[in-house]
């Protein structure tokens, strides 16, 4: 193999795997606003809670598994008490207000993390080892095919549940029209409460799966919530496949932009490019177009 | 045209108000509870009475820290309250400005009056070269497109070391006027009150002008305003510029202030803050947003004493005022006081 | 010459054809009204002309000067002006500055005079209010000057519309429904008013569901149904068209 495809293939091998947990991220952001019309700045927090919780729980002695089992379950359980307390009280209230307490309690989330489990950084061992496996010349470590895998089948399990299941249609037709719903029965609160539910979920693994590569922090949340935002605009707010798409682009850039270009400037790649983007396409890839009505 | 007077509805409602009607000008006791008027002498009172109050420095500090912010935060609320445009990217322009103060001062050798214009103009021209694309974007996607402009800066002013001295920030030489170094809370105290109270001046005016309704007409009723002959693009390009100058006029009296300077500045969080105290202390409301820059700027500062929990209850606090006043602690409090004013 | 002229104007949402291939002209100082059934494309021809939307094909012209895809705020420089049926109202402000947006094109607007508020501004603000007033008189908004109109009842809305789009002083005027929602006396009072402008001058460009109001004050008609000019005329030959009658007023 030539050197330049090897290291072409290798930054896209890491572009891909990050872009995995950027649109994981991404699909959490895709969930709740669908559902709700919030913008939940608090979502890189439910990554971070996953990586510090599961490190907590291993350090306690726990097996790897129950630890996973754990942190999920506790951010979970961390974004059904942020629905219900914060969001749920002000459902329609203007997007700063929405944007301002999501913050706010992405703020304490943060706190309180640094407050209980420390300022630390911990890195969580690898699921599977640190033997590089060798893909034509490149190399990929064996957690990246974690975080791969485990991507493709929530993906795989999220299409299921959003099209083959009353739950999940249900959801789907929340987000389409609210009244319509209510009036179909639904119950759009717990459709909410699940959004959020679901999200957490999303976050926490993204937070497990990607500690063992870049170590976990209780300030992690932060730049992986604002680039999980990235994508999920890139693709276009509220689209599933967006976020997928977008996430999966936005790790290859910055990967190639930090190869190629500047690593200096990796984290302002996802920006610049959100940019571009937004200025050509003003919903994003796959945001909905139209004539608004008058 | 207004031969006709259509019957009825109108008639024995009209003498009630009549006084009211023609724009006729207000009496001294009118003039007195407006905003304009009886705010600007409230304010201007405070400000001079606040001296015999402050016993050191470092309540000194906390005052000029306060009137730089709001004037941020005023020019913010002009973009947010009045306009209905969101931005997360502020702290960004902030940070510009001062960066270009310390830069220009420090490096080049320019008078730090000279350098505070220049970073203004350079600023309001970025601005306004970013306005048009950014502004066509709405809500969420407006929210991304600043937020990402002021990571971006913060990332630039972080890296380019050379220029800016990196993370660890860069020193900015005292300011001399006249052969004497302004240095010291005394001294800054009363440069940013003018500046504070020429910003509350000027977004008073702006409000209440042709300017201001095409800028709240757009926010009510985007399209109505279009058709009424509002440029809304023009009108959203001149806020956005005219908030991030203010953003840098405070963001160089911060640098020649602390005489130091870092990327902190810059940072999201520091946008964030700037966005909570135009709704911590009510949008549209200028005077709300100096209540929202007061409250915010000491808050943490007693919650220092808290030290690790600082964070978790600042948080709380953004989040429940947001839950029980989402209007801002200024519109309701004097909701509240009209209301129990009504029932006398 | 005609002020208005419309030809082979469409457009297109998706599958749905909301105008197609329409041509009709309006000559100045009428009252010209257009009405078909919900859906015919009445509000969709409004934004067309007044810039909000871009037609799919076809041109419009004003004064014989091609206007469409101009932005809207360009359009109401030439003297166009309109009320919206789904209330546009700014809420966030009081009725007479609502009026005052309306006044927009006749203020000087240079941001760093208003930033001084130099006697000017001060000048021609006083100047507004006070014509803007007499424009709400007019529309028998007298009482509600200075009340917030986000407090205001619906039919009272309905006159704000009115009143700002006046405030503009504008050369064509389209009302779309501005009598919906009204009871008979307020219709009636409304009619005065629309009646009152267009002798002023204004050429009165009218979408209405209440026939009497029609039939009583229009110059001329034109009949749409899905998108397509039905029938045109006067009120008289309108009424009797037997194609009209059969698609639209058959089953009033
Ligand atoms: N912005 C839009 N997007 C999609 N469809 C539209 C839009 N505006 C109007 N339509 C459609 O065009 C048709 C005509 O609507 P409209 O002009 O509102 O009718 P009318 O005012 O005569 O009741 C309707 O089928 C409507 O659904
Ligand atoms: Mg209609």
């Amino acid at each position: 193999m030539p050197p330049a495809f090897v290291e072409l293939l290798q930054f896209l091998l890491s572009g891909v795997t990050s872009g995995a947990i950027y649109a994981l991220v991404a699909l959490g952001f895709a969930l709740i606003y669908n559902a709700s019309h919030v913008i939940n700045f608090a979502q890189g927090e439910f990554v971070m809670l996953g990586g510090m919780v599961t490190w907590v729980l291993l350090s306690q002695g726990i097996d790897l598994p129950l630890a996973v089992l754990g942190a999920v379950g506790l951010t979970m359980l961390v974004g059904l008490l942020l629905e219900k307390l914060a969001i749920e009280p002000v459902r329609n209230a203007n997007v700063v207000t929405l944007i301002i307490i999501t913050i706010g309690a992405a703020i304490f989330l943060r706190g309180l993390t640094s407050v209980t489990l420390g300022k630390d950084l911990h890195a969580l061992p690898a699921f599977s080892g640190n033997e590089p496996l060798d893909l034509m010349g490149a190399t990929i470590m064996p957690q990246s095919l974690w975080i791969l895998g485990t991507t493709a089948l929530i993906v795989l399990l999220l299409h299921v549940f959003f099209n083959y299941t009353l739950l999940g249609k249900a959801i789907l037709a929340t987000s389409h029209n609210r009244l319509a719903a209510r009036l179909m029965g639904i119950n759009v609160n717990f459709v909410l409460l699940l959004s959020f539910g679901l999200s957490a979920l999303l976050g926490a693994i993204a937070g497990i799966l990607i500690a063992p590569i870049t170590a976990t922090h209780f300030e992690v949340g932060i730049m992986l919530g604002l680039k999980g935002f990235a994508a999920a605009i890139l693709g276009g707010l509220g689209s599933g496949l967006g976020a997928i798409v977008g996430g999966l682009l936005l790790g290859i850039i910055e990967s190639l932009g930090a190869g190629y270009i500047s690593s200096d400037y990796k984290d302002a790649m996802a920006f610049v490019v959100i940019l571009g983007v937004l200025f050509l396409m003003p919903s994003g890839l796959f945001g909905k177009r139209g004539t608004e009505r008058v | 045209m207004a031969d006709i007077r259509p019957s009825g509805y109108s008639k024995h409602r009209k003498k009630q108000t009549y006084t009211r009607r023609l724009g006729t000008r207000a009496s001294p006791l009118q003039m007195l509870m407006s905003e304009r008027v009886g705010g600007m002498l409230a304010l201007l009172l405070v400000i001079a009475v606040l001296p015999l109050v402050l016993a050191n420095n470092y309540q000194y500090d906390v005052a000029i820290t306060i009137g730089i912010n709001a004037i941020v935060v005023i020019g913010l609320n002009l973009l947010i309250g009045y306009a209905g445009q969101i931005s997360l990217g502020h702290a960004g322009f902030f940070a510009l400005g001062a960066y270009a103060s310390a830069i220009l001062t420090s490096r080049y050798g320019l008078h730090g009056a000279l350098a505070m214009p220049l970073g203004a103009l350079g600023v309001g021209l970025l601005a306004y070269i970013m306005a048009r694309p950014i502004l066509r974007l709405s809500g969420h996607y407006l929210a991304m497109a600043t937020l990402g402009v002021g990571v971006i800066i913060n990332i630039v002013i972080s890296r380019e070391a050379w220029l800016t001295g990196g993370p660890d920030g860069m020193y900015v030489p005292a300011m001399e006027v006249w052969g004497v170094e302004l240095y010291g809370g005394q001294i800054w105290y009363w440069i940013v009150a003018a500046f504070l109270v020429l910003a509350i001046w000027i977004s008073l005016n702006v409000i209440d002008s042709p300017v201001g309704r095409a800028l709240r007409g757009l926010h009510g009723a985007e399209v109505a305003a279009e058709v009424a002959g509002v440029d809304t693009t023009r009108y959203k390009v001149m806020v956005f510029v005219l908030s991030a100058v203010m953003a840098s006029v405070a963001g160089s009296l911060a640098a020649h202030f602390s005489e130091f300077v870092t990327p902190e500045k810059a940072s999201f969080f520091h946008s964030i803050l700037f966005v909570t105290m135009v709704v911590f202390g009510g949008m549209a409301s200028t005077f709300g947003a100096l209540v929202g820059a007061a409250v915010l700027t000491v808050l943490p500062q007693l919650l220092a004493d808290f030290a690790s929990y600082e964070h978790m209850i600042l948080g709380l606090i953004m989040m429940t005022v947001m839950i029980f006043m989402p209007r801002g602690l200024v519109p309701t409090l004097s909701g509240l006081a009209r209301r129990r004013g009504a029932r006398r | 010459m005609s002020l208005l002229r419309v030809e082979n104007l469409s457009i297109h949402f998706g599958g749905v054809q909301a105008i197609q291939d329409l041509d009709f002209a309006i000559d100045a100082g009428t009252i010209h009204s257009i009405i078909g059934p919900n859906g015919a494309g009445k509000t969709t021809l409004f934004n067309l002309i007044t810039g909000l939307y871009r037609p799919s094909a076809g041109a419009i012209y004003l004064d014989d000067v091609q206007i469409a895809g101009k932005r809207p705020h360009d359009l109401a420089r030439m003297g166009l002006s309109r009320t919206f049926q789904n209330l546009r109202i700014m809420m966030n402000m009081t009725a007479v500055e609502n009026v005052m947006v309306g006044r927009h094109l006749h203020l000087n607007t240079n941001l760093l005079a208003c930033m001084l508020r130099l006697p000017m501004i001060v000048r021609g603000d006083r100047a507004a209010r006070k014509r803007c007033i007499e424009l709400m008189d007019m529309v028998g908004l007298g009482a509600d000057i200075d009340a917030d109109a986000g407090t205001m009842p619906y039919g009272a809305l309905k006159r704000l519309e009115i009143a700002r789009a006046l405030a503009a002083e504008p050369r064509l005027l389209l009302l779309d429904e501005p009598a919906a929602g009204l009871n008979e006396r307020e219709t009636k009072e409304i009619d005065d008013v629309i009646v009152a402008v267009a002798r002023s001058g204004v050429t009165v460009v009218l979408v209405e569901h209440d026939m009497k109001l029609v039939m009583g004050i229009s110059d001329h008609i034109l009949v749409l149904d899905h998108g397509r000019k039905l029938a045109q005329g006067t009120p008289e030959e309108v009424r009797n068209n037997p194609a009209v009658v059969a698609a639209y007023l058959g089953n009033v």
